[in-house]
């Protein structure tokens, strides 16, 4: 074996064995946290979390008005942004594909996708909270819906566009309008892809705090008043998990459990969906 | 599942039988109805289209309008001074930024090279039948919230490493010139250093799962050539692979820098929150977003507010820049392939 053979043979050895430890790694940070907040969050919970109130410091409670709230939140704006993601990606699969307008909103969108989601609380705060006079949970679900609709349009065009044209050509022949070969013929073809897009979405906001911060605030008390501020999941996460009092830190942590689970169950059955209409 | 009146209205248009019965009149009505359907069908699509772009025009022109009156005050001076004190209503944004870009920087340093190992380990070395429960675990660490990297962060890791490397950073760089001020001062736990790992964490599954997909979409008969010249492995991922992947790879990485930029609870739950520009990295710092998050509900003053916004628009300017390349590039490599 010539050195230069040993070497090379060397170097191999290395990359591929970093390149493992690389892997492991990776899943060693998964488990580490998963681990860390089963550990934390099952001795947090009891069924006091999901039916009495946040208490003041020191004292016993749950997390029910967050609870609640972030079940508001999440399926108001789920409610408002997705009809405008469909259309929208509607719009540029199937009536723009190759406009100029088509691939700006594309670009623009992608770029929403990933943008700084402290931002659009930002936005939402001058535009919806700062008229208002007053942080409120219509606000919050606003905020969360700018953040649905880019994801929504992304999943919407992507799964339009695999619709075969053959389907569209049959239903056009038969003398269907288009709106129609879209709504009845279309949709129902890229239903699974679509329906995926909106449980991602969902998970995507359910664990959203950032853009909660200053529209929806927070509310230590039971408040399902969309005018006024209302609690959420996270928020109440963050605020007990900086304080300093035992109780908050723990109820925390069986609300970091909650969250977690949900968005992983989520993205999970949206896999699942997604999985399944690509074998079928 | 049809809904029945909709069946009617398209019965109505395509079947001759029932278009007598109606009579013509009543075709022209339905066909007029439809052709209503039609247009407003595409008028709507093309308004919520359109009311994508209004959103990043609203997020923009929202931006600005906040932050004129601190910007009108302090000028271009906002980006280089240091001060931040509510009390005196002076505000300078150079702590911010610069926390935020050296988390970032620290946080690709880290992200990139295990990334990309990562994905040369899930493309060339792993069995075929642990591929996907390993690319879907990986991906998991970015399905998790942000809040709950920022707890766990604060609770398990910040004082992990108190405790174990950041004494040995200081034992080890104490002594050299330089490496001695980058590790300067007492083990916080928090501070620039911790949030820059833990965004590395959460940088991690952007940058492994496009650098996976580019990898992947590389010609195999690239690779075969190279194998049938005797290359190993790693000479056929540093010489075929990676050179082919280049944009692609740039472009998950320039898209993990982008999330890295603008992530906001993670950091601030362990950067501690102290406005100034410390040359060690493990003393407590601020970003963009860390600030803005902490401070924005309890600012008094229209002064404070405006300059907390004027924070976002610079956070918003840099990201969008950043993301708007790693779009580019994508772009770029997506035309190649298909």
């Amino acid at each position: 074996m010539t050195p230069l053979y040993a070497a090379r043979r060397r170097r191999n050895r290395t990359m591929m064995g970093l390149s493992l430890a690389a892997t492991l790694t990776g899943l060693g940070w998964l488990v580490a946290i998963l681990a860390v907040l089963l550990w934390e969050g099952v001795s947090g919970l009891s069924l006091a979390v999901f039916t009495e109130m946040t208490p003041p410091p020191g004292a016993a409670g749950g997390l029910l008005n967050p609870i609640i709230g972030s079940l508001i939140l999440t399926i108001l704006a789920v409610l408002i942004g997705t009809p405008i993601g469909i259309l929208a990606g509607t719009y540029m699969a199937e009536y723009g594909r190759h406009d100029r307008m088509t691939s700006v909103v594309r670009f623009i969108n992608d770029i929403l996708l990933s943008a700084p989601s402290i931002v659009v609380g930002l936005f939402i705060y001058e535009v919806m909270v700062a008229p208002m006079g007053h942080f409120s949970g219509l606000a919050g679900a606003v905020a969360l819906a700018v953040i649905v609709i880019p994801v929504v349009v992304r999943t919407t065009e992507d799964m339009l566009i695999l619709v075969p044209n053959q389907l569209r050509e049959a239903a056009a022949a038969l003398g269907t309008p288009r709106a129609f070969v879209i709504t009845t013929v279309c949709y129902r073809a890229a239903k699974a892809g679509m329906i995926t897009g909106v449980l991602l979405a969902t998970a995507r906001i359910s664990g959203e705090t950032a853009p909660l911060l200053f529209t929806a605030l927070n509310n230590q008390f039971w408040s399902t008043n969309l005018n006024a501020p209302m609690a959420s999941l996270p928020t109440v996460i963050f605020q007990f998990a900086l304080s300093p009092y035992k109780d908050w830190q723990v109820l925390a942590w069986a609300g970091a459990l909650i969250i977690t689970f949900t968005v992983l169950a989520l993205s999970i059955v949206a896999r699942a969906l997604a999985a399944s209409r690509t074998q079928s | 599942m049809q809904p029945i009146r909709r069946r009617s209205v398209v019965d109505v248009a395509l079947q001759g039988d029932v278009v007598e019965a109606y009579g013509v009149a009543a075709r022209a009505k339905a066909l007029n109805r439809l052709r209503t359907v039609d247009v407003v069908f595409r008028v709507l699509t093309r308004a919520a289209a359109l009311g994508v772009l209004v959103i990043l025009g609203g997020v923009i022109i929202s931006l600005i309008d906040g932050s004129l009156p601190a910007l009108r005050t302090f000028g271009l001076n906002f980006l280089v001074e240091e001060r931040w004190n509510p009390v005196t209503e002076k505000f300078g944004a150079l702590a911010p930024i610069y926390g935020t870009l050296v988390t970032s920087f620290i946080a690709m340093l880290i992200a990139v090279p295990i990334g990309l190992l990562i994905a040369v380990f899930l493309t060339e070395l792993c069995p075929m039948w642990l591929r996907r429960p390993i690319g879907i675990a990986i991906e998991l660490l970015a399905g998790i919230p942000s809040i709950i990297y920022g707890i766990w962060g604060l609770f398990v890791f910040a004082p992990f490493l108190q405790e174990t490397l950041q004494p040995f950073l200081i034992a080890v760089f104490g002594d050299i010139p330089v490496l001695s001020t980058l590790f300067a001062g007492p083990p916080y736990g928090i501070g620039i250093l911790t949030a820059g790992l833990i965004l590395a964490i959460m940088v991690l599954p952007f940058v492994t799962s496009i650098s996976r997909d580019v990898f992947d979409a590389v010609p195999p008969v690239l690779k075969e050539a190279a194998y049938g010249i005797g290359c190993t492995t790693w000479e056929v991922v540093r010489y075929v692979v990676l050179p082919y992947a280049r944009v692609g790879v740039i472009g998950g990485v320039m898209l993990g820098l982008g999330r890295a930029l603008g992530e906001t609870m993670a950091v601030t739950f362990v950067i501690g929150n102290a406005h100034r520009v410390s040359s060690s990295l493990l003393a407590p710092g601020t970003t963009i977003s860390a600030t803005i998050a902490n401070e924005f509900t309890e600012a008094v003053g229209d002064l404070y507010t405006s300059s907390l916004i004027a924070l976002g628009l610079i956070l918003f300017v840099i990201t969008f820049i950043v993301l708007a390349i790693a779009r580019y590039m994508l772009l770029r490599i997506e035309r190649r392939i298909g």
